[in-house]
């Protein structure tokens, strides 16, 4: 124990004492450093200077130290921390270590993981707990590749908050030039990283310098030049915690509770936000709706509750949640999906490989994953991105996935809880890999997985032109066709390349074994949407004229483009005008029963609702509409048509 | 009814431990809670009331009872259980009684393999369970300090310091094959501080053995053993002494030493311990038989 807590007991009251303490926080931190940075003195020295070693245990590590330490006849500090035998007698850090102390401000724990790249898998372990990174740096050696993927590692994880402790200052002479030298180049690299806060000191954990005694206060001091913060003034005020109550509420739920008739509550530990009794929730999965009625936190029945406490919640309505499912509020609900994009870390021996199926396990559900696409690795120290067919024991790879089952989940960066996954060897149960969630992907979108060299820019600039998709969607003879053959003759002749899709040059080809079910007709506006990104693409404007009667087809659709490359236009003709025309025969046919699933007739249409352009073919020619067309097109920037 | 703060840190390690408990609940088929009557199992016990409340725990409490532990042990043990109205599993290995196997005859090591990491192999068979809670701290020895939350145990209840799976964020992997297990400690963040305080702030009742009180005390080889019974022989120079102890950690009597304490309640035992210059483990023989010695136990099995 703290040896300035011990003397306040004295002169306190034991109730005024235990109050003082009962209000500490925690700090969680990851130390990280290369072999031989020193890093298990610093925390042999934290332990120590802490007074959280007890005498038996020193007098334990006094024997040990002559048996296996390094430093001569003194005590190794480095020994009271270095816990396996093996590895003891090995002399360096295998595995991921916990350890505890505190101070009179707060209490600490701290992930002690080894530095080598071959463990770069227990380095993500223990920082995927810690809330503040301690990266070591041996003054003689500098910035080096390991620091480098440390830091990288530790950004990966989503720590934002780090601390460079610039060690072994003793054997540079104290020289503020080399530690100012270090900070410079650290400074400049780390602008690739995400951290939000860095902190750096100059130390010797040998002697202690700057760790526990700050340089400020003693009168011969090594390193008058420095009057920032010692390390433990650094973690004892560093806030916790974070924000992670003021992001939107995520109860995944573990457990539901019903041990009677009476009773039903979900159990769960809330990962962010927090909750009031009243408010209105919903299950992420099913999106039902409900009140809570009762809050049950683990000291009895509360009003309201916070991220990081274990609750169990009450409903007013009987309503069905199971485990995995999340509950949140209801404007800000987090995705559901069963595709998305993902860092993953692997950990095991046997490579990673896409088309293998592994089992996915996220905060309180799993199920079966395949890596559709392992899109390029990390060279975690040079941060570059490479080519990959594998992913091989601790590289770092970004993937696309692809579940088995829509889950519920955030991105990483937004949830650290929500948004991360590992993945299990479905054979061996071994934890093979670990995922940091980037975004969802919806059904058939894709957003740009290759960067080429020559791109749609490029084509585009050759064209002369936007390229863009026009959309038309409308009944069957709304006059979709002619506007949109009338459309495409003013682009040519203004100079423009384009292509018009319709049902006709799609249907007898590319979507000929579809036919006018609901499930065809997605399927069909799904493959017409994926060409015309094709078209978009190849540097073309795409006049695509279907029926496309779904608004969730058409999202569909428009969700595969950029905001300013997909132009709606609803040929608003009123059914009873589109019948009358019936250029085809179709309308009549359908009356009488020979053709089923038509439009307007015994399927629906669901008009848009926010079309970028609506044309009453009812009242104008196509050849004016036409003409309207283009000039939204010209006013929004989209073509140069006069140029 | 109580207004939104921050949770303290007493308030986090116990819902971090509440969440782990529910885990296994949702995610084994057959777990139990091995109950040691100790202070750690007290929380432990205390916690897991919490997880299910307003129900009850979904599994059942196992004591491998080694046939030495103190006698107020086994009172307060059938107590509690009462109390909370739990099911216990008393597992005692008849094998080792039938051989005779003891202390004070066979020397702590044996003792303990057999008639504690025996047992518990002996009971989680005959049982099934595929999960087993214990209420180890990561702080109480080095080698625990890597311990996983969730620690795999192959068929022959083995752990391999080198087979652990990575264990990140708070995402266990449960999966286990047939015959396999995993021992689960929902309290490995706790620090023995935190234990004393928690017990404290929620009144949590312990075995009175904690408390100081006249007992009648042998002084051994500088440890001073309590003699429960008339099974501690008296070696010649010896007398049993009437003396005001109370101890740190509870185990079978002949093993567990005893500290001189006038410490009452459970402020003058944090008050006490804040002003301690010893680890709590120091009064357990079996550490210090050897450096890496309770490494060797866990890899035998010893929970
Ligand atoms: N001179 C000096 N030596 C140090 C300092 N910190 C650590 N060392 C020494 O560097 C060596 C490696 O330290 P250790 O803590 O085992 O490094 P680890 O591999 O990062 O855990 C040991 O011989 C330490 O005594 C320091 O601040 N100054």
């Amino acid at each position: 124990m703290n040896s300035s807590t011990q003397n306040k007991i004295f002169d306190q009251d034991i109730d005024t004492f235990l109050a003082s303490q009962d209000a500490k926080d925690q700090l969680r931190f990851i130390t990280c450093g290369s072999v031989d940075d020193g890093k298990s003195t610093l925390l042999g020295r934290l332990l120590y200077d802490s007074k959280t070693v007890f005498e038996d245990q020193l007098s334990a590590t006094e024997t040990e130290s002559r048996k296996y330490g390094t430093q001569g006849d003194n005590v190794d500090l480095a020994l009271l921390v270095d816990g396996l035998q093996a590895e003891r007698e090995q002399g360096i850090t295998i595995d991921v270590a916990y350890r505890y102390f505190e101070t009179d401000k707060r209490k600490f724990i701290a992930a002690d993981t080894p530095g080598h790249e071959q463990y770069t898998r227990n380095m993500a372990t223990g920082a995927s707990t810690a809330d503040v990174a301690v990266i070591l740096i041996d003054a003689r050696r500098g910035i080096l590749t390991q620091t480098r993927r440390h830091s990288y590692i530790v950004s990966l994880l989503g720590i934002k908050h780090i601390i460079l402790a610039v060690n072994k200052m003793d054997l540079v002479d104290y020289a503020q030039d080399r530690f100012d030298e270090i900070v410079a180049e650290y400074t400049e690299f780390a602008t690739q990283l995400n951290f939000d806060i860095m902190h750096f000191i100059p130390l010797s954990a040998l002697s202690g310098d700057n760790v526990f005694t700050s340089q400020s206060v003693i009168s011969k001091s090594n390193m008058p030049w420095y009057s920032g913060p010692t390390l433990i003034d650094l973690l004892e005020t560093i806030p916790v915690h974070h924000n992670e109550k003021d992001k939107s509420f995520r109860l995944p739920v573990q457990w539901v509770n019903r041990p009677n008739s009476e009773f039903r509550g979900f159990s769960g530990s809330i990962a962010s936000g927090k909750i009031s009794k009243g408010m209105t929730v919903v299950a992420s999965l099913s999106g039902r709706k409900t009140k809570v009625k009762q809050i049950i936190s683990p000291s009895g029945d509360v009003a309201s509750a916070t991220s990081g406490q274990a609750v169990t919640l009450v409903m007013e309505d009987e309503i069905d949640i199971s485990r995995g499912d999340i509950i949140a509020l209801e404007d800000s609900q987090p995705e559901v999906a069963d595709q998305f994009a993902a860092h993953i870390i692997w950990m095991d021996p046997e490579a990673m490989l896409p088309e293998r199926t592994y089992v996915i396990r996220f905060t309180t559900t799993s199920t079966t994953a395949q890596i559709t696409d392992l899109v390029h690795k990390v060279d975690v120290n040079t941060l570059d991105q490479l080519a990959a067919k594998k992913l091989e024991l601790n590289e770092v790879g970004y993937c696309k996935l692809a579940l088995d089952k829509a889950v519920a989940f955030d991105a990483y960066n937004d949830n650290r809880q929500t948004g991360a996954f590992v993945l299990i060897d479905q054979y061996s149960n071994a934890t093979v890999g670990a995922g940091m969630i980037d975004f969802a992907l919806r059904r058939a979108s894709n957003i740009g997985w290759h960067n080429m060299q020559i791109d749609k820019s490029v084509r585009a600039a050759v064209n002369n032109q936007k390229p863009c998709v026009v959309w038309f969607t409308g009944f069957s003879g709304s006059g979709k066709s002619s506007i949109a053959d009338h459309l495409e003759q003013k682009l040519h002749e203004a100079g423009k390349r384009t292509y018009l899709l319709d049902g006709d040059n799609v249907r007898f080809g590319l979507n000929k074994d579809l036919g006018f079910t609901d499930q065809d007709r997605v399927e069909n506006i799904r493959r017409v949407a994926e060409v015309a990104k094709l078209m978009v693409d190849a540097g073309l404007i795409v006049i695509a004229s279907f029926i496309s009667p779904f608004r969730s087809e058409r999202r569909m659709a428009r969700e595969l483009f950029n905001d300013d490359e997909f132009v709606e236009v609803f040929v608003d003709t009123p059914l009873a005008i589109c019948e009358q025309r019936d250029p085809k025969g179709l309308y009549k046919k359908a009356r009488a029963g020979e053709l089923k699933n038509f439009t307007g007739i015994d399927s629906d249409y669901e008009p848009p609702e926010h079309a970028e352009v609506i044309l009453k073919s009812g009242e104008f020619e196509a050849d004016t509409l036409a003409d309207e067309l283009v000039e939204y097109l010209v006013s929004k920037g989209r073509q140069a048509i006069l140029e | 009814m109580t207004s939104i703060s921050e949770p303290d840190h007493l308030a986090r390690l116990e819902s971090e431990s509440i969440h782990i408990i529910r885990e296994v609940a949702a995610e084994f088929r057959n777990p139990v809670m091995l109950y040691s009557i100790g202070k750690d199992s007290a929380v432990m016990l205390h916690l897991a009331m919490k997880a299910f409340a307003p129900g009850k725990p979904p599994f059942s409490l196992l004591h491998v009872d080694t046939t030495w532990k103190f006698k107020e042990m086994i009172q307060f043990r059938d107590e509690t259980v009462k109390r909370l109205g739990l099911d216990l599993i008393v597992h005692i290995n008849q094998d080792g009684v039938d051989r005779g196997i003891g202390p004070i005859s066979h020397g702590s090591k044996l003792h303990t393999d057999v008639m504690k990491t025996e047992g518990l192999k002996q009971a989680m068979n005959k049982h099934g369970f595929d999960a087993a809670f214990g209420g180890a701290r990561r702080d109480e020895e080095k080698s625990r300090a890597k311990e996983r939350i969730f620690s795999f145990r192959s068929k022959s209840h083995r752990w391999d310091p080198k087979s652990q799976r990575p264990e990140l964020w708070n995402l266990y992997n449960t999966r286990i094959a047939d015959g396999e297990s995993v021992r689960v400690f929902p309290i490995s963040n706790w620090t023995e501080l935190d234990i004393w305080q928690y017990i404290l702030r929620e009144n949590i009742p312990i075995v009175p053995l904690y408390f100081s009180a006249k007992r009648p005390i042998i002084k051994r080889d500088g440890v001073l053993v309590m003699r429960d019974d008339e099974r501690l022989p008296l070696e010649p120079g010896e007398s049993v002494e009437d003396m005001q102890v109370r101890f740190r950690t509870l185990g079978c009597y002949p093993l567990t030493g005893a500290v001189e304490s006038s410490a009452e309640s459970v402020s003058d035992i944090i008050f006490e311990l804040l002003q301690s210059r010893s680890s709590e483990r120091e009064g357990r023989l079996i550490d210090n038989d050897q450096i890496g010695s309770m490494e060797k136990k866990k890899q035998e099995g010893y929970f």
